[in-house]
């Protein structure tokens, strides 16, 4: 009987479990995609060092789930709150027919356990489908082979959404229960008699706060843009960061309060139509709905930030990494270890060979290590200079105590790198980078770390900058850094290598590093890869890194299929886990909007049937409810579309020389897909609940 | 006289076969312009249900209504809420404002939904205003004001369209009696010196003592007519009470 009263319930207000049943099957769909990830095809087509990487984001993600768990979990609560609202005279009437408050809540447990699993079933399928897109995605990420392409489950996913699930339904079951119980009969049957009192705000004082909400705001996207400089250390963020909510929370406060006294100046625009109806409507819902707005504008910023700012990175990261990594192997070794030194607080006294061979290059070290050169082509081996006469202190030279005091964080001990121009040169052919050529006097700057560079140009920036590298005075041949490095790496992180004329005394001690390009003289990437394992440091070590260890040599090198690896894998996870938690934000802020919008609707039905009574037509009311909704659902929209400008630009600067702010196209426009598709259908489903809702 | 509304052997039906309810039973009656017309009757003897009729939110199962020149039953969609918006005016037992606007925004909404010029606006609100001694109360909320000037802002909106016919539906009905006493007058005000037409329903013989004509029905028919002609309200007032006395219902409005 309890089931049939249940069943019927649901069918009857299948329109009020709309919004509902959307954010449950969203969220089912969501986690089982997000937690799926390891069985999908694209994972098991990438190479074995990527997997390592996997595992590490399956863990990050496993974890992130628990954080998605408990933010689903609390708007499913809600969303359960708001339905159980809608129908207080509802049980109202139950229990003026005798119904005990158990029975009710049983038949409010059914309900629950039949949408749960209806949703969660649904959630399922459609969370297993688009994991088959998903792993389209990811193997655009991972570059893995898709050529062939099977249909995934993944049971262990599923299994763990339908627990993870049933553990929300069951704190749902408790909170209701625990609501009813609460209630008493005269309150559920008189729920809907509400006599409001429309407090309005001083209009002088709405505008008041307003302009300095908007102050506070403005200020606040000043310091993280263009005073973007001062900000150096984590502490330093905070204030801007209270200064964005305090503003949010300021202007949602005053927002309507300003429009509509800005507008009723307008007399043409504010007696027209429904216009004055729906502006009324507003000031006074925003009323109710200030933190609401806030919390939900704050959210939808940190999704368009997240979102955009993550693919953009990795968008630079992806094209940085081609570029920045022109040959397959760099290997490098300390030249003249002395008869010892200090290291991390420990001395250490190298053997007598590891001194002799320090004093050798690379490629005799190869040799005399039972390595067959033929492995390697294009090989070229230059060295690298430093000295303790020249370090950044000297370089910054008159600017230094200025510099400084702007970045205390900085090691200004750092030696800086010398090369002969003729190795670079040699170098930056392999490379196939910008060859330079030098006077007898001069020198060139190369650095592409953005911030590093500008450092270096405010002092460049003088004109014919001398510096004295061994002995002898040199200057600048340009009056800024240049382009180039000498070492593969991720991303442009060449933080100064200084260029100097072939007949530079440089002396053997200043010898710090012999460094060694090549390519593996193979065609195919599997020959590259069985040539890799030779270089490659792992349990089952080739001849020349057994011999390199019983002899203690220690050679250093970097290879570009695991940079690559590396490199891919981690911003994928940081990609990935930017997503999910993007898209669980989203989903959270615009079922909280929505619920929002429709217990406001409920609640002012008497106003729409006073429009309906003097004369209105439906499609005016529609009109005005439209307005009136897209007003709600774009507010908070807008302004995080502005707070996200500011916030992106930040991100930026923050990773300077990681993301340029060109690559930031194409992930807006799937930034802008995401939302519009989730925020726009939620915007969608509120206004036609709510056209339903007035209508009875 | 020209004739404003011309209801002609309407029916409404509900339920269905075997159980039919007969509202509204072949009634016919004649408004002329500048009347002031009361209904009366107990409660469920169909007087809801034929100002419904006649102000389209229900339909009539048979019979014509005409208001001008128009048979409203044949009306659809658009042109419907066309007639009611601008050939109409409502006033209601609850009032009906919308807290969130003030009373001259209310007043106001009933012209801005017509599409009438902002400058305009202004003018005849405030001249409405005026008119019903309402002028203080204009910026006010109505959760501020008392019931009576409450439902006087309900007349200023319903009359301020200039419509044809002005439906009252108990006006009276949530008001004391001081208020309902003002708010009658202004009735009488608009009725004789603007010469609006009033079609109003009211179970309350006191309030019905100010129109012109009282039509009552029972069961669904009209039982008697009487006119006030050249006699006093006190002395119409004592024709209605009879009337009720002979109608049999509602014993309590007999005081």
């Amino acid at each position: 009987m309890l089931f049939k009263l249940s069943l019927k319930n649901m069918k009857k207000s299948i329109k009020d479990f709309a919004i509902y049943f959307l954010t449950l099957v969203l969220g089912v769909a969501i986690f089982y995609m997000f937690n799926s990830l390891d069985s999908q095809q694209a994972m098991l087509e990438v190479s074995q060092s990527t997997r390592q990487i996997i595992k590490l984001m399956l863990g990050m993600l496993g974890f992130v789930s628990v954080f998605v768990a408990i933010v689903l979990g609390l708007l499913i609560v809600y969303a359960n709150n708001f339905l159980i609202n809608r129908r207080k005279k509802e049980f109202g009437i139950y229990m003026t027919l005798g119904m005990g408050k158990r029975q009710i809540s049983k038949v409010i447990l059914l309900e629950t356990l039949l949408v749960g699993i209806m949703s969660l079933a649904v959630g399922l399928v459609i969370g297993i489908f688009a994991s088959q897109f998903m792993s389209i995605l990811v193997a655009k990420l991972f570059e893995a082979d898709m050529s062939k392409f099977h249909f995934v489950f993944s049971k262990e996913a599923c299994i763990k959404t339908c627990i993870y699930f049933a553990v929300m339904y069951l704190a749902v079951m408790i909170f209701n229960t625990m609501t009813i119980s609460r209630y008493k009969l005269i309150n559920l049957l008189n729920a809907t008699k509400k006599n409001e009192k429309v407090k309005m705000k001083n209009p002088f004082l709405a505008v008041f706060v307003f302009l300095f909400g908007s102050t506070i705001l403005g200020y606040a996207y000043w310091k993280v843009t263009a005073d973007v400089h001062s900000i150096n250390t984590a502490e330093k963020m905070l204030p801007p960061i209270i200064m964005g909510i305090i503003g949010t929370i300021l202007t949602f406060w005053s927002l309507s309060g300003f429009i509509i006294t800005l507008i009723q100046k307008m007399k043409n625009i504010y007696f027209k139509g429904t216009n004055m109806f729906v502006l009324r409507q507003i000031n006074n819902k925003i009323n109710t709905t200030v933190v609401s707005m806030s919390v939900i504008c704050i959210m939808l910023f940190m999704t368009i930030s997240i979102l955009s700012s993550s693919l953009a990175l990795r968008n630079t990261m992806q094209r940085d990494l081609i570029e920045m990594t022109p040959v397959d192997l760099n290997l490098y070794k300390t030249a003249n270890l002395p008869e010892s030194y200090m290291s991390y607080g420990k001395e250490i006294r190298p053997t007598e060979q590891q001194i002799e061979d320090s004093r050798h290059p690379i490629k005799d070290t190869l040799i005399n290590n039972n390595l067959d050169m033929n492995v390697l082509k294009d090989v070229v081996e230059i060295e690298v200079y430093a000295t303790n006469d020249l370090t950044w202190e000297t370089f910054f030279g008159n600017k230094f105590d200025e510099i400084k005091k702007e970045f205390p964080g900085l090691d200004y001990g750092t030696a800086e790198e010398i090369v002969k121009i003729s190795d670079y040169n040699k170098m930056a052919k392999l490379y196939g980078i910008n060859e330079y050529q030098l006077n007898e006097d001069e020198y060139i700057i190369l650095c592409d770390f953005d911030s590093q560079k500008e450092l270096r140009n405010r002092v460049l920036i003088q004109g014919d900058y001398p510096l004295t590298i061994a002995e002898k005075v040199y200057k600048s041949k340009y009056n800024e850094c240049k382009d180039g490095y000498i070492t593969m790496s991720t991303s442009h992180t060449n933080t100064g290598i200084i260029l100097v004329p072939d007949n530079c005394p440089l002396t053997e001690e200043m010898k710090e590093m012999y460094l060694l390009s090549a390519n593996y003289n193979a065609t195919t990437d599997e020959g590259k890869e069985e040539i890799e394992k030779i270089f490659v440091d792992n349990a089952d070590s080739s001849n020349l890194i057994k011999s390199l260890n019983d002899n203690g040599i220690v050679i250093d090198g970097l290879t570009k299929i695991s940079i690559m690896e590396a490199s891919v894998g981690l911003t994928t996870i940081a990609v990935f886990i930017a997503i999910y938690l993007g898209i669980v934000f989203l989903i959270a802020s615009s079922a909280i909007l929505s619920l929002k919008q429709l217990t406001d609707s409920s609640d002012n039905k008497q106003r729409y049937t006073i429009l309906r009574k003097i004369g209105c037509d439906e499609k005016m009311i529609n009109k005005a409810l439209f307005r009136q909704i897209g007003i709600f659902f774009g507010a908070p929209l807008l302004l995080a579309i502005i707070h996200s400008v500011f916030g992106i630009k930040f991100a930026l600067s923050l990773l300077s020389g990681l993301a340029k702010a060109d690559e930031l196209l194409p992930s807006i426009i799937v930034t802008v897909i995401i939302i519009g598709g989730i925020y726009g259908t939620y915007f969608l489903a509120t206004y036609f609940e709510s056209k339903n809702i007035i209508k009875e | 006289m020209e004739k404003i509304l011309e209801v002609s052997n309407i029916e409404k039906y509900y339920g269905n076969k075997s159980n039919l309810t007969k509202a509204i039973n072949n009634i016919s009656f004649n408004v002329n312009k500048g009347e002031f017309v009361g209904i009366m009757g107990a409660s469920g003897s169909g007087k809801t249900t034929l100002l419904n009729c006649i102000s389209t939110i229900d339909r009539v199962t048979s019979g014509h209504i005409i208001v001008g020149n128009e048979d409203i039953t044949k009306l659809k969609g658009n042109k419907l809420n066309k007639y009611r918006r601008e050939e109409l005016g409502f006033i209601f037992q609850d009032f009906n404002l919308l807290d969130t606007l003030t009373c001259y925004e209310n007043i106001a909404l009933a012209l801005t939904i017509q599409k009438v010029n902002s400058k305009d606006i202004e003018t005849r609100v405030k001249d409405i205003a005026k008119k019903l001694e309402i002028q203080d109360i204009l910026d006010k909320y109505p959760y501020q004001v008392s019931g009576g000037q409450k439902q006087r802002v309900a007349l200023a909106r319903a009359i301020i369209t200039n419509p044809k016919l002005i439906l009252a539906d108990e006006p009276t009905g949530a008001l004391d009696s001081k208020s309902a006493r003002q708010l009658l007058e202004s009735f009488k005000y608009l009725n004789e010196s603007m010469n609006a037409t009033v079609l109003m329903v009211t179970h309350d013989a006191f309030t019905a003592s100010y129109a012109n004509r009282i039509l009552f029905i029972k069961d669904g028919k009209i039982f008697n007519e009487i006119l006030k002609g050249d006699s006093s309200r006190k002395e119409f007032f004592e024709k209605i009470i009879d009337v009720q006395t002979l109608l049999g219902g509602d014993l309590n409005n007999v005081i």
